[in-house]
């Protein structure tokens, strides 16, 4: 293990479709300061800021590190921009976390958003050149295809999504940040929504959200000075693979398993099942919570929905997945990664509050972007390791 | 922080392939050539390098994810470590180079990885109105609905240059920008052992990053001192520019009075040779430019020409975001 | 003194038009408190008075109105801004009213003011039949004033009140031209004829398109390779959100694996009831007739089912 480094404050912004109460850096500036709020900090004692967001794009901004330096309180200070595509915001906390690790920096801020409401995702995912005739319709017309191969790889019944899409959304109602609230939300109320890209219904989908989520990094020095109890970074890794070439299998793919085996080696967690007491996965299509539990090693091939079957995702089951109700209740598609990054430190610092995992010590954080190609993870824990 | 650290990271190979005046050949294909071009010399297996990062930028080609097509011409298989960053590829060489500083504490894990890192950049700013699009990253509530752009920013900056006689007026105005051009550069950074063992295969030194800075300033030019350049000279300063004589210097300077404004603040004297490389007046492959410098600063120190040499890249309007190398044939203190 | 022109109907209902007009218009003293405000307001400024409680009155009146009690002869500045409080839509404006565009009457409490104004509240040129989604208590709004070379000490010397802003509108264009790499340009030219062409690399997979570089491993492929239009479905979507590239919904987008290639085409599949499709069906590119390719763009239209005892089970979409 190099040099240690924890989390010591996380901050979120009260997610919804549409934050036109606030501008870009008022966004921003409302995760950021919670963050350095729970750190006990302020922007002076910050050494550098690593910024991350999806496509510029979305916004019309394009390299918006440059215009919110200032907001971010970062002027004199290294402002590092990193762009992943839907893991962005793991790579932009592990970016983080490598300031720290290299011994240059002492307290770092990593900061992620997405402000949709600016335009529409779909046209900001989708703007082609000339000459190509893309045929996806958004992100779910893309995965769509890939859910229809795991169910009939699986022989999953189709309930199981359902199930996912309404667990999610009850965790939401838990947390006060998430963007869905359905109260008395079932499976039975998810298999009666429509058909979007079938097999995917309205509700087995993530909503578009506008919100930021802001991590404080901190050296062994600095995370024992912290108020707060620090969040220790036990293992974190990043994995990419190409979109597509002969023989890839985009259903369970292998920068997600290699990934997942990495950090798993350097937290020394043998069976992800036991050894990891919540997780925070990256799952923006309700099938994907049984497709990520058999590549994550959760669960082996063609065994994930029973997980989910049985119960054992949930907040109360013996492997509590998505306990803050995930990117099917909260998507700012830039800042969710690192939602759940920050999640699982929550987790293990106890301060998840009504969505606490009793005695949670040890967590996992996922990201997963573009054609399920990018992956990023962490896991966080109470001890230093 | 890094300059008062022994050096541990060094750029052992580096490569460039850019067109003037723009090429139909597509971004994959430009960073295949510059990363082979890397392995060869360097004489390692693409399997070798255990960290990669890139850099690019969207608005270029008018299209979401362009590093997403990049990653098919690397062979991303099996799975590699892999960022990027929405950066000129200088930045890419930064992330590489902390990745590889806390890889050496004993990262366990495969990203640990025989301590080689490749950093590359590209983009095909001849596609669009380069002026166009980089005033797309300016302030959207004050700045960008002006409709100023970029060459006009840079004007603002050259009046200021030539106001507090930073530079003569005949020599701000005698050359245009830089000439956009379509391209990739990319760079191999090494730990030791195999620092020494490529640079010893190829016949060259290791130039070793002694520093490596970067600092941003606030964003309007309207709120700055546009007669300096604050936040390059503050980079100098944290990378040790000035604890050694600097034979050379690769400055991002993309208008003549930005070359005179850098070399203020790198506080370049005139025993430093400016930009032999032609500098990005002479080819602008935009993404890549400000890695291009690193790699052109890191050859003549490989090769022999200089001991010591300094290197810059910069983004954003009037030179607001700025980074600063400092390349070594020997370092004092280091490497291990 | 109404008269009947010559000829008119003898019989018809006798009537007359009427108007009450005093020559000239009434002449209305304001008093301290009303000429104060108004004076104030052909000057720029929006003040209220002070009542004896300490509420401030906006507009101002010589009294307060709740009690009867005197004002003090305190004018302090309101505004600019206020916060509408009651609204409704006025979605046919009659000839007296300030517009002749749909808009609203507001009551709006000012900021500094404990009573509210009644005034038009102009929701924007785009504004229809129906309320617009902003208009609502609570909206923030901002006096526009006429002119001043124009104001008379008037209440209309405030033109209308306007929200505050709140977002801006950004149309910003970038305009590129774009050149097809000589892979891509190979791959459309070829189906303008009818063929589909893919690449062979070094590992001996084909691609389809065809590419320079093999991803897996970042070779160069090694050349062309002619592939059949028929191939095997690997998995698919039934869309059901419309969308400007296909027919109409629900519409078929799969995965194709052409016969010799080793990766997907992702095509629409048509000629099928969707309920109809399955993975590891057999499928043919249908293309377009020959007039309408163009090496701009693809010139297959679709995949269809290749088999007999398939075809013709569907509409197509």
């Amino acid at each position: 293990m190099s040099r240690a480094a924890a989390v010591i404050g996380v901050g979120q912004t009260h997610h919804r479709s549409r934050r036109t109460d606030v501008s870009i850096p008022g966004l921003v500036r409302e995760a950021a300061l919670r963050a350095l709020e729970d750190a006990g900090l302020g922007f002076a004692d910050i050494d550098a800021v690593v910024l991350g967001k999806a496509p510029d794009l979305f916004e019309g901004v394009a390299m918006p590190d440059l215009f919110l330096a200032d907001a971010l309180g970062a002027r004199g200070k290294p402002l590092l921009r990193v762009h992943t595509a839907g893991s962005v915001g793991g790579s932009t906390a592990i970016a983080a976390a490598q300031h720290v690790r290299s011994g240059a920096f002492g307290r770092v801020l990593a900061l992620a958003w997405e402000k949709q409401s600016e335009s529409n995702a779909t046209w900001a995912l989708t703007v082609g050149q000339p000459f190509s005739a893309s045929l996806v319709v958004g992100a779910g017309g893309y995965f769509a295809p890939f859910i229809r191969a795991y169910i009939e790889r699986s022989k999953a019944p189709e309930h199981v999504g359902w199930e996912v899409a309404a667990k999610d959304r009850r965790n939401a109602l838990l947390n006060p940040y998430a963007h869905l609230r359905m109260p008395g939300i079932t499976p039975e109320a998810v298999a009666a929504s429509s058909m979007l890209w079938e097999p995917l219904r309205y509700l087995e989908t993530c909503p578009s959200s506008d919100g930021a989520c802001a991590i404080v990094l901190a050296s062994e020095e600095a995370a024992r000075a912290a108020p707060g109890p620090p969040a220790w970074i036990r293992g974190a890794a990043v994995r990419s693979e190409p979109i597509a070439f002969a023989g890839r299998d985009a259903v369970d793919p292998r920068a997600g398993r290699d990934c997942a085996a990495d950090v798993y080696a350097q937290a020394g967690v043998d069976d992800p099942r036991r050894g990891i007491d919540a997780a925070e996965v990256y799952v923006p299509f309700s099938w994907y919570e049984p497709m990520w539990l058999e590549n994550l090693g959760f669960a082996g091939p063609g065994q994930g929905w029973r997980l989910t079957d049985g119960g054992a995702t949930a907040l109360d089951g013996d492997t509590p997945w998505n306990p803050s109700g995930g990117v099917l209740s909260t998507n700012p598609v830039g800042a969710s990664g690192m939602i759940r990054f920050a999640e699982a430190a929550q987790q293990v610092r106890g301060r998840a509050g009504g969505h606490q995992v009793e005695g949670a010590r040890t967590a996992l954080g996922h990201a997963y972007g573009a054609g399920s190609q990018f992956f990023a993870m962490w896991i966080v824990g109470s001890e230093r390791p | 922080m890094s300059a008062a650290a022994p050096a541990r990271v060094a750029v052992v190979a580096y490569a460039a392939e850019v067109h003037p005046g723009g090429t139909p050949a597509a971004e994959p294909a430009l960073v295949h050539c510059a990363v082979t071009a890397v392995l060869d010399q360097a004489g390692i297996d693409r399997a070798d390098v255990g960290f990669t990062c890139s850099g690019s930028f969207d608005y270029l080609a008018g299209a979401p994810f362009s590093f997403v097509g990049a990653l098919d011409s690397l062979g991303a298989w099996p799975p590699i470590s892999e960022s990027h960053v929405e950066m000129d590829a200088a930045w890419a060489l930064y992330e590489a180079w902390l990745h590889l500083l806390s890889a050496e504490q004993g990262d366990s894990g495969s990203t640990g990885s025989g301590g080689i890192a490749l950093a590359y950049g590209f983009g095909k700013p001849t596609q669009g109105s380069l002026p166009d699009i980089l005033a797309r990253t300016l302030d959207p509530y004050y700045l960008a609905p002006l409709g100023v752009d970029a060459d006009d920013l840079a004007a603002l900056q050259a009046r200021a240059a030539i106001d507090a006689g930073v530079c003569a007026e005949d020599a701000a105005g005698a050359v245009g920008g830089a000439p956009p051009a379509d391209g990739a550069a990319a760079v191999l950074l090494a730990t030791e052992p195999a620092a020494s063992r490529i640079a010893r295969a190829r016949g060259v030194r290791p130039a070793w990053i002694t520093g490596l800075e970067h600092r941003i300033d606030v964003h309007s030019p309207a709120a700055r001192d546009l007669s300096r350049c604050a936040s390059a000279a503050q980079a100098a300063a944290a990378a040790g520019v000035d604890k050694g004589p600097v034979h050379v210097a690769e400055l991002h300077a993309r208008h003549p009075h930005e070359e005179a404004l850098l070399r203020a603040a790198l506080g370049l004297g005139p025993n430093t040779e400016v930009n032999p490389s032609g500098g990005p007046m002479a080819a602008d492959p935009v993404m890549a430019t400000g890695l291009v410098r690193i790699g052109e600063a890191a050859r003549r120190v490989a090769d022999g020409t200089a001991d010591r040499a300094a290197a810059h890249a910069a983004q954003g309007p009037c030179l607001q975001h700025n980074l600063v190398a400092v390349l070594e044939a020997a370092p004092e203190g280091g490497p291990r | 003194m109404p008269t009947e022109p010559p000829g008119a109907d003898p019989l018809a209902p006798l009537v007359g038009a009427h108007t009450v007009a005093f020559p000239g218009g009434y002449t209305r003293s304001t008093g301290p408190v009303i000429g104060r405000f108004l004076t104030e307001l052909r000057d720029g400024r929006l003040v209220g008075v002070r009542a004896a409680s300490g509420r401030v009155l906006f507009p101002p009146t010589e009294y307060d109105p709740r009690d009867g009690s005197p004002v003090t002869d305190d004018f302090p500045e309101v505004g600019p801004a206020g916060t509408v409080q009651a609204w409704c839509w006025v979605p046919d404006p009659r000839p007296a009213h300030p517009f002749d565009r749909p808009f609203a009457w507001a009551t709006v409490l000012f900021d500094g003011a404990d009573t509210a104004l009644l005034h038009a509240l102009d929701m924007g040129p785009d504004a229809g039949a129906d309320p617009p989604r902003g208009l609502r208590a609570g909206l923030r709004v901002r006096p526009r004033l006429r002119p001043a070379g124009e104001r008379t000490g008037s209440i209309t010397d405030i033109a209308c009140l306007r929200p505050e802003v709140t977002a801006i509108r950004d149309t910003g264009r970038l305009d590129y031209t774009i050149r097809a790499d000589a892979a891509l340009t190979r791959y459309l030219e070829a189906q303008t004829e009818g063929r589909i062409i893919g690449s062979r690399a070094r590992s001996g997979a084909v691609y389809v398109p065809p590419r320079d570089l093999d991803p897996a491993d970042g070779t160069p492929v090694t050349g062309d390779v002619e592939l059949p239009p028929t191939g095997t479905l690997t998995t698919f979507s039934v869309n059901h959100v419309p969308d400007p590239r296909a027919p109409q919904v629900p519409f078929v987008t799969g995965y194709v694996r052409l016969d010799g290639a080793d990766v997907d085409l992702l095509a629409l599949v048509s000629g099928v009831d969707p309920e109809r499709v399955r993975p590891g069906m057999r499928l043919r590119a249908e293309w377009l007739p020959p007039e309408e390719r163009s090496r701009t763009r693809p010139s297959i239209r679709w995949f269809v089912p290749d088999e007999g005892a398939e075809a013709g089970t569907g509409e197509a979409p």
